[in-house]
């Protein structure tokens, strides 16, 4: 503690600064996704557990592959918005931190791109 | 201010003593169901990538997604989705500066509650 101001103890600690973004951007994708979950969840319950047959006369049907492409996109963008608050509040310890946050990134990153590419690649090869 | 004890103060009750009002519980819920989904995320994205690669691997992962474990998580993270979407809505009414008061926020709980059940079965009975 010593004798330092509470600005010193602060200065240069510093924020990214773009907290107000990430809050909006957190919205505008939380918004999206309230018709994307409606649409996919239904075709998508109807469809697990009855083989593979099915589960390709669904999403070789464009509007389904479609529905299934957004829901990836804003849903994973959804998810690593709100999984990096969630570090951002509970692990303190640096190196971790940003490790983490790293991981979260690319993890959700490649699971988006995985479900995307395999909703496309189902699309057009019926 | 610069020098002020912030060692040994007296603190206000902490979340370990404190009892919490259903608000504040359904408050920390959101965090855990949003966190909660990331395991069935990994398995619908490799439900979708198994079907890329053949209809045998498909069929390992449709049985798996569909088996009792696999039925417990899917059946837990379509019941967590459900109450993400409505509390999340709720959130957003919020942001809006809406529905503030206390007795609208207690009632708002029990119609999220419900309607996270009801949403939950309902997709239920239509798989």
């Amino acid at each position: 503690m010593g004798y330092k101001t509470d600005f010193a103890r602060v200065q240069g600690l510093g924020t990214a600064g773009d907290g107000a973004h990430h809050w909006w951007l957190h919205r505008i994708s939380a918004v999206a996704m309230i018709p994307l979950t409606l649409l996919f969840i239904f075709p998508f319950a109807r469809t697990l557990g009855n083989g593979y047959e099915a589960m390709i006369a669904t999403y070789s049907n464009f509007g389904h592959a479609l529905v299934a492409v957004l829901f990836f996109l804003v849903g994973f963008w959804h998810l690593a918005m709100g999984l990096q608050v969630v570090i951002e509040d509970y692990v303190p310890h640096k190196p971790t931190r940003v490790a983490l946050l790293l991981g979260n990134t690319l993890f959700n990153g490649a699971l988006a791109v995985a479900g995307i590419l395999a909703v496309a690649t189902i699309l057009f090869r019926a | 201010m610069a020098d002020v004890n912030r060692g040994n103060r007296p603190l206000s009750p902490h979340l370990t003593i404190y009892r919490l009002p259903l608000t504040a519980k359904l408050s920390i819920l959101h965090r855990i169901t949003g966190v909660g989904m990331v395991l069935a995320a990994i398995l619908i994205v490799w439900w979708f990538v198994a079907a890329v690669y053949s209809p045998e691997y498909f069929a390992t992962a449709d049985w798996l997604l569909t088996s009792w474990i696999g039925t417990l998580v899917m059946t837990g993270s379509l019941w967590a989705l459900w109450y993400h979407f409505c509390n999340g809505i709720r959130h957003l009414v919020w942001d809006a500066g809406r529905s503030f008061d206390l007795d609208k926020t207690e009632r708002n709980n029990w119609i999220i509650l419900g309607s996270s059940v009801a949403l939950t079965v309902l997709t239920l009975i239509i798989a």
